[in-house]
């Protein structure tokens, strides 16, 4: 499948032609987020007809913009509580959320939390840049320490926020996290999130050259990129360092940011388990009324 | 699968044709009946009985109900149930409505048929959770920010929060617009008798989905199959129109316009005159002793009840006092009180606040007609004998 | 015909369902119209509840009480809260085992209904032998039939026996009263 379609004809297929060209800056990550995207409904043969991608606001939140299917735009951190009640109606569409990191974990921290909670079968995809972009740079919930923001002029003095983790605790069916130069595995990983039932999330590293990179000595493109690749580091191999490295390569590891596939069981949805409750309520009910409705 | 009630089950699930119930219950029982297929809601003071109603009886009726995280959700999961294709509705009171706004302007701008109940009380801020009042008439109209029109319905007794709901719905999906049941703590607690209409005694109006060639919708413009309409076609989710819905300001195919003056104002006075337009279709009124009458009340909502006992009061001792009640307050009855203005001395607007209605009310009366208002804060109702005091005084 | 009925008792004593009863009776089993309306509030959790009903043959305007009729009390603290919204002339009916001082220099009907209660097995059931005392004391305008209805449209039908039963003995009893 994959290999019998090229970019060309992926973008041909999948993208909304009248909202071109995008807002997205050189260097940002999110058109690849875009593309794996792409790739991975196309590996799948998922119908296009029968897809709901929402999102809130911010950079990230405008790739729904980009596809061609039906999207739902909503306020600022709540396209969660959006795509809840989009799947509540309508249980059989595959709703996928585009966010980022501001609109998941600062204003919309709580229907994250709520939505994973609940267990609703949609599949997240969160685009982490660690900072607020669209807005002009201004301090994030996932800024490391000492990230310099607009809004953190002389240094950032707040914890971040592992989004990943935070899902992981929450019971979340399905849970990775990847940069977005790796370019395999997060569509393996979309793929997987979308056919998982449950709450699923996918955490994509994507970097923001212009409201981060600028500011953090980072402002060069490849620059940029290769502190990811630096900074980041398979979560088994992290653990093996910290289990058996010595002293010198933990200190080395220990604040890298962990990526892979932390959390992959099957859950039932909410809405699966509400649709037996309704059933089984129904049936009592027409057993009271004697058969008939 | 997409939840359509049964409206003969759900007609089954209430059960006796004439019920002594709540004014809340009887807004679920009005929701349950238009065809409610989602309710979203977050539990609030004097508000949470109509939720509590909704969580019984929706599953039973094959739809679906959740207590979500807040207000803000609430709104959000009632607006995107809607675009699944079904009939939606979230019950909620002052500061519940407070935190609903943004998503509130987000239905108006994206054109989403939805219900909110609101069971109000006073404020700011926390005030009196228990007591009922009037604190929200104006946020309906001007709480979201920028420019915008509102729908909304003040039921007076409890009969009317079963009627008003179902036809909050309606106007809702004729309109593509969110609409809000104004009821009130006092209204919303009382028992009260109701007959509830069965199924051939609705009258049930639904959105016009979007039939015409894929290829040819226009999403954010006049109806393609209702000439004429300012109201387009409803594109559903999941119906192969893929269509993109933004709070963002946006041009007839639905794509961002944010920086296009032109589209701007063709979408803001599309959205706004869609519904003007029928201002006067959409009056509703009921006139009580109006026919010689030279000093009345305008009134709405709960403080109807103790207007009109204190007209019929005034009457008994000869005052010529009449009384104009709103059902629906927005849009604004414009014409029925510039017209009512002319022919009496004075109007006197009772309200549980400082004072809301009396604004428009003053707004459109004619100049020579004087419009006060008679407050009463609290969380209590006006006595009928206070309200008289203001005919014998206004008469002298 | 117009009358206003207020009943009030503590948190719990099933103050409201009384009401409740009385207005669907009038409401549902006799043609006529009623309302009502409670407390709300720390009030109604504990501490003196109480709940007014108005029966009419005509629409209601007004929904609160302006000039009580009758009142109920199934608790000292109500009876005392309460007490000053009465006229002179309202009908005042207690149960003397819950309401213990009562002297207000003036007649009161006085009806063991708690007693009446615990006899038949459930002190839960005070309140549905309340109802029965007030119909059988006071002429509500609904006949005695509608308001048994009422009850047994409104309890539980696992214990639907014991609360006609409960219903009964409170109707009886209130017939035989006589203001002391």
């Amino acid at each position: 499948m994959s290999e019998m379609i090229n970019q060309t004809e992926m973008r041909e297929k999948y993208l909304r032609k009248g909202m071109l060209p995008s807002i997205f800056c050189n260097g940002c990550g999110h058109g690849s987020s875009l593309d794996y995207t792409f790739r991975a409904i196309e590996e799948l043969g998922l119908d296009l007809d029968n897809m709901v991608f929402a999102s809130g606001i911010g950079c990230s939140s405008r790739i729904p913009g980009y596809i061609n299917a039906d999207g739902l735009h909503t306020t600022h951190g709540r396209s969660l509580a959006f795509a809840t009640g989009v799947k509540a109606a309508n249980p059989e569409l595959d709703v996928v959320v585009f966010s980022g990191d501001g609109d998941a974990t600062g204003i919309g921290g709580n229907h994250f939390i709520h939505a994973a909670r609940r267990n609703i079968d949609i599949t997240v995809i969160i685009l982490n840049n660690f900072i607020y972009g669209m807005t002009g740079g201004q301090v994030a919930p996932t800024s490391p320490k000492g990230t310099i923001a607009t809004t953190a002029p002389y240094g950032n003095l707040e914890g971040a926020f592992d989004i990943s983790e935070l899902a992981k605790s929450l019971g979340a069916a399905y849970v990775a996290r990847w940069p977005v130069f790796y370019p395999s595995q997060p569509i393996k990983s979309i793929k997987d999130a979308i056919q998982t039932k449950g709450f699923s999330l996918v955490e994509l590293m994507s970097p923001c050259p212009t409201a981060y990179g600028r500011r953090n000595k980072l402002g060069n493109i490849k620059k940029l990129w290769d502190w990811y690749e630096d900074n980041s580091i398979l979560a088994e191999e992290y653990d093996k360092i910290m289990n058996y490295g010595t002293d010198e390569e933990k200190a080395e590891t220990i604040n890298k940011i962990k990526i892979g596939v932390f959390q992959h069981t099957e859950k039932v949805g909410f809405f699966e388990a509400y649709e037996e409750q309704i059933a089984n309520l129904m049936a009592n009910d027409d057993k009271k009324w004697g058969g008939s409705k | 699968m997409r939840y359509e009630l049964d409206p003969v089950r759900v007609r089954k699930i209430l059960g006796n044709k004439k019920q002594f119930i709540m004014g809340d219950m009887a807004i679920a029982y009005g929701g349950l009946l238009a065809g409610v297929g989602f309710f979203g809601g977050y539990p609030i003071t004097p508000a949470s009985e109509v939720a509590e109603g909704m969580a019984r009886m929706l599953p039973r009726a094959g739809g679906t109900f959740i207590q979500m995280e807040d207000e803000i959700a609430s709104m959000a999961a009632i607006i995107g149930a809607a675009w699944s294709g079904t009939k939606t509705m979230t019950a909620t009171s002052g500061p519940g409505f407070s935190l609903m706004m943004e998503n509130y302007g987000y239905a108006i701008m994206t054109e989403t048929p939805c219900v909110i109940a609101n069971v109000q009380r006073t404020g700011p801020s926390t005030g009196q959770p228990t007591q009922g009042a009037q604190g929200d008439m104006l946020q309906t109209r001007w709480g979201s920010h920028g420019d915008m029109m509102a729908i909304a319905l003040c039921p007076s007794t409890v009969q009317e929060c079963l009627d008003m709901t179902i036809e909050a719905f309606n106007l809702s999906e004729k309109y593509r617009h969110p609409v809000v049941l104004l009821a009130d703590g006092e209204v919303g607690h009382l028992r009260e008798k109701v007959v509830i209409p069965d199924v051939d005694e609705m009258e049930l109006i639904e959105r016009i989905e979007a039939t015409v060639d894929k290829d040819k919708f226009i999403p954010y413009s006049e109806s393609q199959t209702n000439p004429g309409s300012k109201v387009p076609d409803f594109p559903t989710f999941g119906s192969g129109y893929r269509s993109y819905v933004t709070g963002l300001t946006h041009n007839d195919m639905g794509f961002p316009a944010t920086d296009k003056q032109p589209d701007h104002e063709r979408l803001i006075n599309r959205l706004v005159s869609k519904i003007t337009d029928d201002r006067e279709k959409l009056t509703d009124v009921e006139e009580i002793e109006l026919e010689d009458a030279e000093i009345v009340f305008v009134t709405y909502g709960a403080s109807a009840r103790p207007a009109e006992s204190a007209v019929r009061m005034a009457r008994a001792k000869g005052i010529k006092a009449g009384m104009l009640r709103l059902k629906l307050v927005w849009p604004f009855p414009e014409k029925a009180i510039y017209e009512l203005s002319k022919k009496v001395s004075k109007i006197i607007v009772p309200e549980m606040s400082l004072g809301q209605m009396v604004h428009p009310v003053r707004e459109f009366a004619a100049k020579d007609c004087e419009v006060i208002v008679a407050p009463k804060v609290g969380g209590v109702m006006h006595l009928p004998v206070e309200l008289l005091a203001y005919l014998e005084e206004g008469s002298q | 015909m117009k009358k206003e009925i207020q009943v009030a008792g503590f948190g719990g004593q099933g103050v409201i369902l009384s009401g409740f009863i009385i207005g669907k009776a009038a409401c549902v089993f006799a043609d006529l119209n009623a309302v009502q309306s409670q407390s709300y509030g720390p009030e109604a959790r504990g501490g003196a509840a109480k709940t007014a009903v108005i029966i009419s043959d005509e629409t209601i305007g007004y929904p609160r009480p302006t000039s009580i009729d009758v009142f109920v009390s199934m608790a000292q603290e109500a009876f005392n809260s309460y007490l000053p919204d009465c006229r002179d002339d309202t009908v005042l009916i207690i149960d003397p085992d819950l309401v213990t001082q009562s002297d207000v220099g003036r007649p009161v009907y006085k009806v063991r209904v708690q007693k009446i209660a615990e006899d038949l097995g459930n002190k839960i059931v005070t309140n549905i032998a309340m109802v029965g005392a007030l119909t059988g004391i006071y002429d509500l305008g609904v006949p005695d039939e509608a308001v048994k209805k009422a009850v047994i449209d409104s309890v539980p039908k696992k214990f639907m026996d014991l609360n006609i039963n409960a219903f009964e003995k409170g109707l009886e009893a209130g017939k035989n009263a006589r203001p002391e």
